[in-house]
């Protein structure tokens, strides 16, 4: 006998809906997927958009690169995003961090010492930064919103103070990092390949990894995983610096394509970011969502970007269809997840 | 009092969940101005009547008659109209408020929809010092409040509808010694002025001082209707509680009982959690079963915690000799133990996931290699698992939420039976488990013992400590006041120790 009161999911199968149908296995491990294949069918149809609009200018390679070379900076970041929102967090500093990991790597002192130190150095900020973030989180009990919102607003700050609110060229004799940007290997520039990486580096370790188990079950139930014997705290920080090593990652790509550092790199970046994770299926509740997801996520704001350049089109109407994107696809997520459930 | 009106009247409640009759037929009749005190075990049916006449649970057959007339209570502010107010046992205010705006919540004094913060103020005011508590002021914000002053104020919020009957479920739990005085005056001055109270409480000792009549409750059933409380014999209430009608079925425990030579796997000594344990000191040995008997509230959930890591304490809790410090849950399940906790959902599962990664969750470290999951050897092991447990369906890769409670129970233990545990500490293990996946469970369990872990167990239910443990601790107050071989304990005695504390 129980005397507590049934549960939602006693009350919904009771009522017959949520009756769950005894699928064969494996299925049911991949009706997780059935998101995706939404996402790549949107990706179809924006492209099919494009063939018909602006049939000269968007199948082709130099347009195909340019959208990739535009979405590697974002993406990169992305990863990382997508790690801490399945982790239960969200970071807002994304931007910020990579504008001051951006303008540190590109300091007269950080240059004088070659292109290498500045990679090293811009990488070192944003984890050193994303860091703090996951310690004022961890230890520090703040709510995510509030600690990485401090984050956001102090980096920019500190951003414009080392550079004076100037921005700072990459120097001669620095062009390597240029390079990256610049040197094609079979007509793709380098920081494809590198965004290419990120990515692939990312799913397996979520995917494959204890590490990405374990961000699974922190998002998913904290409370389950600190009685498991998973050190939450520890997990949570790392995925903060996770999230800032990417950051860092990404100012680099910023540097090759821009030839810059500067405080105002990487504006509302972290809007973009969380956008085209919450497209790509994850839950901001956290436990539950994809790379690939993320990632389909962002190269549907990215095409959208470049159909209406190449139209001609308004950039405000531009960001008005990104909206209701974002509320269409949450809205048809909400649906097949209830199907699938 | 006989010839009174009665107040309310309930008749043949039924209350049907997925899989449980919660309420089997349920009668209850309470005069004005009376205290009506309603006894059962856990799962009588006690929550679930109060539930039902609060308006938030609308029964299935039977009916309800308030003030001489055949109610509805068709949700929670239907009863709140016809004057039934209820006070949880979770009091549900909101701390972030003053006391003024808690008291009025949902009905304020308003003109043109502006709340007349005032007036609300002035009739709280009055409300506060009708209880005896003028001292209490409106504009003070709740949450900066004791337990005690928040129960005047639940109580206060109660009063402010033309409130007839309130129902109170178990209100001394969180309250001090000398503020359930202070309860028992208000409660005495609200039933002076006409209101009748239906109490709901473990503790024999409260319901002799303060209530009039009793009502008992066993497996959704009255047992016994207005009974005097001042004078019905102790042993006379606890038999119409005890007794059940299932019967679950135990394992054998081994012939010989454990044997005293085996080795000590737990030993805790003088361990205290301020407010709520007070130096416990106990063991467990190899093979062997403890059952903890208490109340919710005693302290028995957090003795396991703080055994776990869970919680903060202070003593000593040595595991096979070696002192766990305060490292926390990673140290304890490091060093052996497993955690069955008592919300399994809440605190045990990743409901989205398959049972597989459910059940590998403690184990990670096994299934990887400088971090990189063997995820081959990781299904085939869940495979094993799921069939030695006969977790049904038998399928590792189903998300854990579609399972039964039972199944989903099983899931849990497999996490731990996976790596070599020496110690399992198991809360409620049975909580929302089906008669027939019970005594599975319960045979679970005693070949985990046979196979010579050490198991300690809390449970709610006493019949359960005593068929299942080898050895009973009895915990009351953060006290445990009884250590016996479960053979020599009955039901009934155990049930007068862990309610009256009566010395042993």
């Amino acid at each position: 006998m129980s005397e507590s009161p049934p549960s939602v999911d006693e009350k919904v199968r009771a009522t017959g809906q949520g009756r769950a149908p005894v699928a064969p296995a494996g299925l049911l491990t991949r009706l997780g997927e059935v998101p995706l294949l939404g996402l790549v069918a949107a990706l179809v149809l924006l492209a099919v958009v494009g063939l018909v609009t602006v049939p000269d200018t968007f199948a082709t390679t130099s347009n195909m690169v340019s959208i990739l070379s535009l979405a590697a900076t974002i993406g990169v970041i992305t990863v990382g995003m997508t790690f801490v929102i399945i982790g239960g967090g969200i970071d807002l500093s994304v931007g910020a961090l990579m504008a001051l990991a951006s303008v540190w790597a590109t300091t007269l002192a950080t240059q004088a010492y070659g292109p290498f130190v500045m990679i090293v150095c811009a990488v070192l900020v944003g984890t050193g930064a994303g860091l703090v973030n996951g310690l004022l989180i961890s230890y520090g009990r703040m709510v995510p919103f509030i600690a990485t919102l401090a984050m956001l607003v102090a980096a920019r700050g500190l951003a414009q103070r080392m550079s004076n609110r100037r921005t700072q060229l990459v120097a001669q004799g620095n062009e390597a990092i240029v390079g990256l940007s610049t040197t094609r290997v079979l007509g793709i520039p380098l920081l494809v390949y590198i965004f290419a990486v990120v990515v692939v580096l990312g799913w397996v370790l979520l995917n494959r990894t204890t590490f990405g188990r374990r961000t699974y079950a922190v998002g998913g139930n904290p409370e389950a995983a600190r009685l498991a014997g998973i050190d939450v705290r520890r997990h949570t920080v790392a995925l903060y610096a996770l999230s800032g090593l990417c950051c860092g990652i990404a100012a680099v790509l910023i540097m090759a394509r821009t030839t810059t550092g500067s405080s105002t790199h990487g504006d509302l970046y972290e809007l973009d970011a969380i956008a085209a994770v919450i497209i790509g299926g994850t839950l901001l509740t956290g436990g539950r969502g994809s790379i690939v997801g993320s990632i389909l996520g962002l190269l549907i704001f990215t095409v959208i970007t470049n159909l209406f350049i190449l139209n001609g089109l308004n950039t405000s109407d531009q960001l008005v269809a990104k909206g209701l994107i974002i509320v269409v696809a949450v809205l048809l997520q909400r649906r097949s997840l209830r199907t699938a459930t | 009092m006989s010839d009174a009106i009665p107040l309310l009247v309930m008749r043949g409640i039924v209350k049907q969940f997925p899989g449980v009759r919660a309420l089997d037929g349920v009668d209850l009749e309470v005069l004005p101005g009376e205290v009506h005190c309603l006894l059962g075990q856990n799962g009588a049916g006690k929550s679930t009547l109060i539930k039902t006449l609060a308006g938030a649970h609308q029964p299935d057959e039977g009916t309800i008659t308030f003030g001489g007339e055949e109610v509805r209570l068709s949700s929670p502010i239907a009863a709140i109209k016809l004057g039934i107010s209820t006070i949880y046992q979770e009091l549900d205010l909101v701390d972030g408020l003053s006391v003024a705006e808690n008291v009025f919540l949902g009905h304020e004094p308003a003109r043109l929809g502006f709340v007349s913060r005032a007036a609300a103020a002035r009739a709280t005011r009055e409300v506060l010092s009708r209880l005896g508590h003028g001292e209490i002021r409106p504009s003070t914000e709740v949450g900066r409040l004791s337990p005690a002053a928040k129960q005047v104020v639940s109580m206060a919020r109660a009063l402010s509808h033309d409130t007839r009957l309130i129902v109170m479920d178990e209100p001394s739990a969180a309250l001090a010694h000398d503020e359930v005085g202070n309860l028992f005056r208000i409660i005495r001055e609200l039933t002076a002025q006409g209101v009748a109270v239906i109490y709901i409480s473990h503790r024999l000792e409260e319901i002799r001082e303060i209530g009039d009549r009793v009502t008992v409750l066993k497996d959704g059933r009255t047992v016994a209707v207005g009974l005097p409380a001042k004078d019905t014999p102790t042993s006379e209430v606890i038999s119409l509680m005890t007794g059940r009608n299932v019967e679950y079925l135990f394992p054998d425990r081994p012939a010989a009982g454990v044997r005293q030579d085996r080795a000590e796997v737990l030993r805790v000594e003088n361990l205290s959690v301020p407010g709520r344990v007070e130096d416990v000191s106990f063991s467990v040995r190899a093979g062997e079963i403890v059952g903890l008997a208490g109340l919710v509230g005693s302290g028995r959930s957090e003795i396991i915690e703080a055994v776990y890591g869970a919680r903060r304490f202070s003593g000593t809790v040595t595991l096979e000799g070696r002192s766990t410090g305060r490292g926390g849950t990673g140290t304890a399940v490091r060093m052996g133990m497993g955690l069955a906790p008592e919300e399994r959902k809440a605190q045990a599962l990743l409901l989205d996931q398959s049972v597989s990664r459910n059940i590998s969750l403690a184990s990670l470290g096994r299934y990887s290699r400088l971090g990189w999951m063997d995820r081959r050897r990781e299904a085939a092991d869940a495979r094993a698992m799921v069939e030695a447990l006969d977790i049904r369906p038998s399928d590792p890769e189903r998300p854990v939420k579609t399972l039964s409670g039972g199944n989903q129970q099983k899931a849990v233990l497999a996490r731990w039976l996976l790596n070599d545990r020496r110690l399992l500490l198991l809360d409620e293990p049975t909580r929302g488990v089906d008669v027939g996946a019970r005594a599975e469970l319960y045979a679970l369990v005693r070949r985990l013992a046979d196979d010579g872990i050490g198991v300690l167990l809390v449970s709610s239910e006493v019949p359960e400590v005593l068929g299942l443990a080898d050895r009973v601790l009895v915990i009351r107050e953060g006290r445990i006041v009884r250590e016996a071989v479960a053979g020599e304990l009955d039901e009934h005695a155990v049930l007068d120790m862990i309610m009256e504390g009566s010395p042993v």
